[in-house]
């Protein structure tokens, strides 16, 4: 029996905090480390000196000046303000897989015997990590079918100039550098696919898709290849959820032509255990370990993006890797024909540690099962949507089932009342939803909205989700303005574009605020 | 304070509801009366003034306009009181609003709003050129160009910005169709010139692209990049519009915004050239064709570049045709293919097909024309 869902009378907390630099008094400290011990002080001496005057600031900085209880209010009370994954159904941001991030793995990382390594301990005193390291490479070859990874791409964008740059070493060293200068990608992959190749001086070439079926079109790809091609650079699902049933078809007419392909999987939720990038015949591949794999994201923060390569590729992956003579686990620092480091040391290990956990409890058929469930739970909020909301459609290929995502518009309900999705996602706000995601630009579908209820979310969630935009599309049709002052509840009131978007009234520091607001 | 000149042309939109497909011309109006039309756009333009009146500051504008049904009723259907400039006949037309917009012109308003269709942006167009920013509320049967609101509320919310320094400003087509040829069941648009109008991303244009782009830097974009890789001695017959136009901007020649200029070594040899022109010019030399996309419709050839006959494309070949046109322009065709209509259909069949249209700086979109 269908369980009646009411909505909850939401109302975030509002606190009206000061930036925290406006809290400062002259003379407020946090707690005063007591002098060492006099013993310690002769054998040091005078720390002044430890320090090489070249690492000292000839000023102090300007940091505020508080106590520790007022410091714990202000962030405390900034976190009230905050919506996110852990305090509700985080479905709305599409392509970003929210998911639920185990806390177990949490206290692996935080646990002293990770937290203390150093990076440049000898490799025979860190034998653990560098076996979960290599371990969760083994994992990753055998999710994706490829045959090397490396961690060190500090999240998907940097995972995709990576490989873009394994590219360029790859058709270097076959004497085709300078001929194979042109990359295609498609208008509805991630845009680092096209701005990577851009940046490593390649032409980009991008198909649109078919009006039809929302899909790249296999006749625009034949129209484009030629002994320019260097490569394919296309994610696969695409954003709008619609499983590419000619994908194989593209890779092979790139290959004809002696480029190769590379799939972007930074979201790979829909496809656990069902297919895999090199049986489609990608030459490489990248995972955002921070999406799919359950690790919280970072933005290009404490995030990683595990590149994987065909075995004739692997000699071009930043180094170090780690390696195991099968008895020691090593960082083999060879390789010269790397492309070289793309980031220090050995790039976000806590990220690989916390997605080699996840894989191990999730085990093979788990992996399966996360797709699965991912998929039903998304055609099942979609059937919803697109039943119960008036207003709401989902582009291209209508009536037949989407993979992990949908991108649903809300061009209808702008036609009849005035409200377009970014009315609609401020008044999500209003009962407790974190916004959700419209789309990368340009906007080919009118009025976006991609949500992506992952696995982790409950049949109740779902429900309320929908229960949701069922409601906020009746106020439309009854009471558009509404809508379009939303919200009303959140921390943060309507914001107009304009003012955000104009430079001029761009603040990105304490010290910029000061100086465009006349402040000493 | 803003001054705002409001022209109405009280006749248009009249054809549409009885089935005529425009109101030009006095013996179709005749028409259109005795088969029962009503006067549709001094109540559009009600509609615009309301919602301008109630998104505008207070005291931030006031409206000059002409007596009686081309503006003055309508302002006090909305509540306002204009200053009447100009005092058109019972029976109005074309004449009246160029009357009209010169009366304006002397008085300098900061924008002029038109209520009528694609003949009423044409007229405006020939008084006012580039001198004038204008806005058109959408009245008129026929609306292909890109110069209206997309609804006459949001005309007047979009002027309610303008009074507030909030809106921004392009140039757009001034499209229209041969009338008589309409009537007989034959579409054929060409593109008349361009208006600067008043601009905010989702109250001129439908919301497909969302984006924001800057028009103007990104025809510089691609303008550079054509510019960058022009070949040496080989001729460019640069076609018609905004798009083309910024080439011979960025080179600093003299250009032709409706014709066909030809440069070769970035240097040109021939302004606003004929279809005689071209072929004398290009007799067994190399050369490229540079055109653009008329926005919304996606034609390519056919369409106001005449120059370009079924015979220079024919010795051009698809190879050497290069479709320049903002991803801004391409997105707003919503997926529709770019058009041929050469007026030849072998021509048009050996340039089907996909082209590699530049959109920006070293911006590649593979976009597909057809026939019809």
């Amino acid at each position: 029996m269908q369980k009646e869902i009411k909505l909850r009378n939401f109302h975030e907390a509002k606190w009206d905090e000061p930036i925290v630099c406006e809290l400062s008094v002259p003379g407020q400290r946090g707690i005063l480390i007591p002098p060492a011990e006099k013993g310690i002080q002769n054998e040091i001496g005078d720390i002044e000196k430890v320090i090489p005057a070249s690492l000292k600031r000839k000023k102090a900085p300007n940091l505020p000046e508080i106590a520790q209880p007022q410091v714990l209010r202000h962030y405390l009370r900034l976190s009230q303000e905050t919506m996110g994954q852990e305090i509700v159904a985080d479905i709305g941001l599409g392509t970003c897989t929210m998911k639920y991030s185990p806390k177990i793995n949490e206290q692996f990382v935080r646990n002293s015997k990770f937290a203390d390594l150093h990076p440049l301990q000898d490799d025979e005193t860190t034998q653990g990590i560098l076996e979960i390291i290599y371990k969760a490479e083994q994992c990753l070859k055998a999710i994706s079918g490829m045959d090397a990874f490396s961690f060190q791409p500090g999240g998907g964008g940097q995972a995709v100039f990576s490989n873009a740059s394994v590219l360029k070493a790859y058709h270097t060293a076959r004497g085709e550098g300078e001929q194979r200068n042109e990359i295609i990608t498609t208008i509805l992959s991630h845009p680092v696919n096209a701005a990577s190749p851009a940046t490593k001086g390649f032409k980009v070439i991008t198909l649109m898709p078919d009006p039809k079926t929302g899909c790249p079109s296999v006749e625009a790809l034949k129209s484009v290849v030629s002994e320019h091609t260097a490569g394919l650079f296309i994610t696969n699902p695409e954003d709008t959820g619609i499983f590419n049933s000619q994908i194989k078809e593209m890779v092979d007419i790139v290959h004809s032509v002696g480029g190769l392909c590379i799939a972007d999987q930074a979201d790979y939720n829909g496809l656990f255990g069902i297919c895999r990038a090199r049986d489609a015949g990608f030459d490489m591949c990248h995972f955002n370990l921070h999406k799919s794999f359950s690790s919280p994201h970072g933005c290009m923060g404490p995030c990683c993006g595990a590149q994987g390569v065909k075995e004739e590729l692997a000699q071009y992956l930043p180094k170090p890797r780690v390696k195991f003579d099968g008895e020691k686990y090593y960082w083999d620092y060879d390789g010269k024909t790397s492309i070289g480091k793309v980031r220090k040391f050995y790039g976000v290990v806590a990220t690989v540690l916390r997605a080699y956990a996840w894989i191990m409890a999730m085990g093979a058929e788990g992996l399966r099962e996360v797709a699965d469930t991912a998929i039903i739970n998304n055609n099942y909020l979609m059937k919803k949507m697109l039943t119960n909301v008036k207003g709401i459609s989902a582009p291209w290929q209508e009536g037949e089932f989407r993979m992990e995502q949908v991108r649903y518009s809300w061009e209808k309900c702008k036609e009849d009342t005035g409200v377009g999705t970014e009315d609609i996602e401020r008044r999500a706000g209003d009962y407790g939803l974190q916004s959700y995601f419209l789309s990368h630009h340009p906007w080919l579908i009118a009025e976006p909205m991609t949500p992506e209820p992952t696995e982790a979310y409950s049949k109740a969630d779902l429900d309320e989700y929908a229960a949701i935009f069922e409601k906020i599309s009746e106020e439309a049709y009854s009471d558009p303005e509404l809508v379009k002052n939303a919200p009303y509840k959140t921390a943060i009131s309507k914001v107009s574009h304009p003012g955000i978007d104009d430079p001029n009234d761009l603040i990105v520091s304490w010290r910029v605020y000061k100086k465009k607001k006349g402040l000493k | 304070m803003k001054k705002i000149g409001l022209i109405i042309n009280p006749i248009a939109g009249m054809g549409g509801r009885v089935g005529l497909k425009g109101t030009d011309g006095a013996d179709t109006l005749q028409k259109a009366i005795s088969l029962g039309a009503k006067a549709e756009a001094e109540n559009k333009t009600v509609k615009a003034l309301l919602a301008l009146q109630e998104a505008a500051p207070e005291n931030s504008f006031i409206i000059y306009t002409c007596s009686g049904k081309m503006g003055e009723y309508a302002c006090q259907k909305a509540g306002i009181s204009p200053i009447i400039v100009y005092h058109p006949d019972a029976m109005t037309g074309a004449q009246d609003t160029k009357n009209a917009v010169e009366e304006m012109q002397k008085r300098n308003m900061d924008c002029l709003v038109f209520a009528g269709g694609d003949g009423t942006a044409r007229n405006i167009c020939q008084a006012v050129g580039d001198q004038a920013l204008v806005l058109g509320i959408p009245a008129g049967v026929k609306i292909h160009s890109a110069v209206f609101a997309t609804k006459p509320t949001n005309a007047g919310k979009l002027l309610a910005a303008f009074c507030q320094n909030k809106t921004a400003e392009k140039e757009s087509e001034v499209m229209d169709i041969d009338e008589d040829a309409f009537r007989n069941g034959q579409v054929s648009a060409r593109l008349y010139g361009y208006l600067r109008i008043i601009y905010a991303p989702n109250l001129v244009q439908s919301l497909k692209s969302g984006g924001v782009f800057n028009n103007k830097e990104a025809n510089f974009g691609i303008a550079d990049y054509m510019i960058d890789h022009m070949e040496k001695d080989v001729y460019y017959l640069i076609g018609a519009g905004t798009t083309t136009r910024a080439i011979m901007e960025r080179l600093r020649l003299p250009y032709t915004l409706l014709g066909v200029d030809i440069v070769q070594n970035k240097k040109l040899i021939c302004q606003d050239a004929n279809e005689k022109e071209i072929l004398e010019m290009i007799d067994n030399k190399p050369f490229k064709i540079v055109v653009s996309v008329i926005g919304g419709q996606g034609y390519i050839f056919g369409r106001g570049n005449q120059q370009f006959s079924p015979v220079v494309l024919q010795k051009a070949g698809k190879e050497n045709i290069q479709i320049i046109a903002t991803l801004d322009k391409l997105v707003a065709l919503q997926g529709k293919p770019l058009l041929l209509d050469t007026g030849d259909s072998v021509t048009d069949k050996l340039l089907a097909g996909f082209y590699q249209v530049l959109s920006g700086y070293d911006e590649h979109y593979v976009y597909q024309a057809v026939y019809e």
